[in-house]
């Protein structure tokens, strides 16, 4: 009895540990959600795609024997560029429209993504060979490999860049104050056009990264790989408060772990279930998110 | 020519159950302003409820009452599918509650995969065949007349002000949440008989049949039609039923491109016409509608 209990404990470590990785992956993407969300009040449904092309521009880097410190940065600035194109032509027009067609117009742009990739790129998945050898480490029965401890040292990294960049930087402090109220910036002399831009800039490249790390862990990519994933993230950016920084950072870690447990203690076929799960209780009991406050309605 | 036929009679039929699925999203999208994204959920429900009715309960009666009953299955099972995510998920508005009958949809669709019953991934074969052109057109009349009669009663006439401002209509004594999952219960039963339609059409069912893709396109009907005209949404279901078969004409390149064709129609819509072709209007086609007065 007392072998097993601790050998579940092993198992749910191991768990931990898989689930905390595959969490960095959705806390990056689920940045660039959150910073849109925060800035423009859209879902925008695309960010899925920018890790997409982040992982194809990744895969093709690679290929080009390109060591992994250049990989990473130019992947970033190119999906962050092809972002801040798609929001220059569509979002930009459809800004003052309201809610509902700023959504479908994203929508849309995902479609166009996944379905002009499928075409461009042959709808097959391509495999991402690993530009060094991967190790696995072994500490009792817990095991972690080199790609792992990348992906969080990576997503760590990042995550601390971004924290200077939006807290200790000019442009950071525009972009909380266009985010707090866009007509009070604008009236400061914030150029918010270009300030929404970069922040479209910034979560792409954060989700282009995600894209690249993701290529490493699962060594596939396919042009139709940003869509559930994306989904997800969006659904961590909700969980931790969306358009709160660190809660999207929160709800990424909380939903890999969810899900890697749900998948190793009960059954792997409900992978993509349990995040709308968790989706739908967190809208329902606490919509604001884990770190959210409540917001009344105004007339 | 019976070649002809032979392709013509099905693609209608798919007409006649896609003009259905828009009717009825376009009651909760178009007419309430309860923006859904799972439709293709409610479809599923009804289409797997009427074939496993199809294929475990049947009686030996004629084939007409066995899809009349079939029909009833799928509209009543996919009626409280609407009634148990209505009441949780209404209490969300606009981009929020988009994103959690999204999830609804996933999830109904990912259960079906895993339910052995149902043939999981394997699908669900050897429903028998009953629809035929002349019972998904009578639906199809019966729906259309319902939906446009009860647009002209007290009831429409709610839903449409809890479209145009909540709030205000909350406050001049409509109970908005009745009304709002009354639309979503309405366009869950036309989806599930849409369903059965489609099961004893098909004869197979799959649970990739009814990805989020579909209710993107069946959103993009209603849209590309006019949101909230129940013309615009028979005739956005037109379009984009047969458009893809016109397609197929012009050769296998374009017909690959359909997605991507598709995807740049939703945003060319949104920027340059986001009240789609008739926006709120009506046709008036031979006095079956009165003009409506938006």
């Amino acid at each position: 009895m007392s072998q097993n209990f601790i050998y579940l404990c092993y198992d749910i470590l191991q768990y931990l540990v898989n689930g905390l990785a595959q969490g960095s992956i959705y806390a990056l993407v689920a940045l660039g959600y959150t910073m849109v969300y925060g800035i423009i009040k859209l879902i925008n449904f695309a960010h899925g795609e920018f890790y997409m092309i982040g992982a194809f521009i990744g895969l093709y880097l690679v290929s080009l024997k390109l060591p992994l410190y250049l990989v990473f940065p130019l992947a970033m600035i190119s999906s962050g560029l092809i972002a801040v194109i798609v929001e220059r032509l569509v979002y930009k027009p459809i800004r003052y429209a309201g809610k509902i067609p700023a959504l479908i117009t994203a929508l849309g742009a995902s479609l166009f993504f996944q379905f002009g990739g499928q075409l461009v790129i042959g709808a097959d998945s391509k495999s991402f060979e690993l530009p060094y050898q991967d190790k696995t480490y072994i500490l009792g029965e817990v095991s972690v490999t080199s790609t792992q401890l990348i992906i969080m040292g990576v997503t760590f990294f990042l995550m601390l860049f971004l924290w200077w960049l939006v807290k200790h930087t000019k442009i950071g402090k525009a972009m909380r104050a266009t985010s707090f109220n866009r007509d009070a910036a604008e009236l400061m002399g914030i150029n918010t056009d270009m300030i929404i831009s970069f922040t479209f800039f910034l979560g792409a490249s954060l989700a282009g990264a995600a894209g690249v790390l993701v290529g490493m862990y699962t060594n596939t990519v396919n042009p139709l790989m940003g869509m559930i994933p994306g989904l997800k993230a969006f659904i961590a950016a909700v969980l931790g408060g969306i358009g709160i920084i660190p809660g999207a950072v929160l709800g990424g870690l909380v939903l890999g772990v969810a899900e890697n447990l749900v998948v190793g203690l009960w059954v792997s076929t409900y992978r993509d279930a349990v995040a709308f799960a968790i989706l739908i209780l967190i809208l329902l009991f606490k919509p604001s998110g884990l770190l959210g406050r409540p917001t009344g309605e105004k007339v | 020519m019976s070649g002809f036929f032979d392709y013509l009679i099905p693609l209608l039929s798919n007409v006649g159950i896609f003009i259905i699925l828009a009717l009825g999203l376009n009651l909760i999208n178009g007419i309430c302003g309860q923006f859904s994204l799972g439709h293709a959920g409610f479809w599923a429900v009804g289409a797997y409820a009427a074939g496993a009715y199809g294929l475990y309960f049947a009686p030996e009666i004629p084939n007409f009452i066995n899809l009349f009953i079939s029909c009833l299955v799928g509209m009543i099972t996919s009626a409280l599918f609407g009634l148990a995510i209505g009441i949780p998920c209404l209490r969300l508005r606009g981009d929020y509650l988009a994103i959690a009958t999204l999830g609804f949809g996933e999830i109904i669709r990912i259960v079906i995969m895993n339910t052995d019953k149902l043939g999981g991934p394997r699908g669900m074969t050897n429903i028998p065949h009953w629809t035929n052109i002349f019972w998904v057109y009578a639906w199809v009349i019966l729906f259309i007349f319902i939906i446009v009669n009860f647009l002209k009663g007290p009831h429409g006439r709610a839903m449409i002000s809890v479209r145009e401002d909540e709030i205000a209509s909350e406050s001049m004594g409509i109970n908005t949440f009745k009304y709002k999952t009354m639309a979503v219960v309405i366009g869950a039963a036309m989806a599930g008989v849409a369903g059965a339609l489609f099961a004893h059409g098909q004869q197979f069912l799959h649970p990739n049949n009814f990805t989020f893709m579909w209710s993107v396109i069946i959103l993009l009907m209603i849209i590309l039609g006019g949101l909230g005209s129940v013309t615009g949404a028979i005739l956005g279901a037109i379009i984009l039923t047969i458009l893809p078969e016109l397609l197929r004409f012009m050769g296998t390149t374009i017909a690959e491109w359909r997605m991507v064709i598709y995807s740049l129609l939703l945003i060319a819509l949104m920027l340059w016409r986001p009240s789609g072709i008739l926006g709120k209007r009506e046709i008036n086609l031979l006095g079956l509608f009165k003009k409506g007065k938006t």
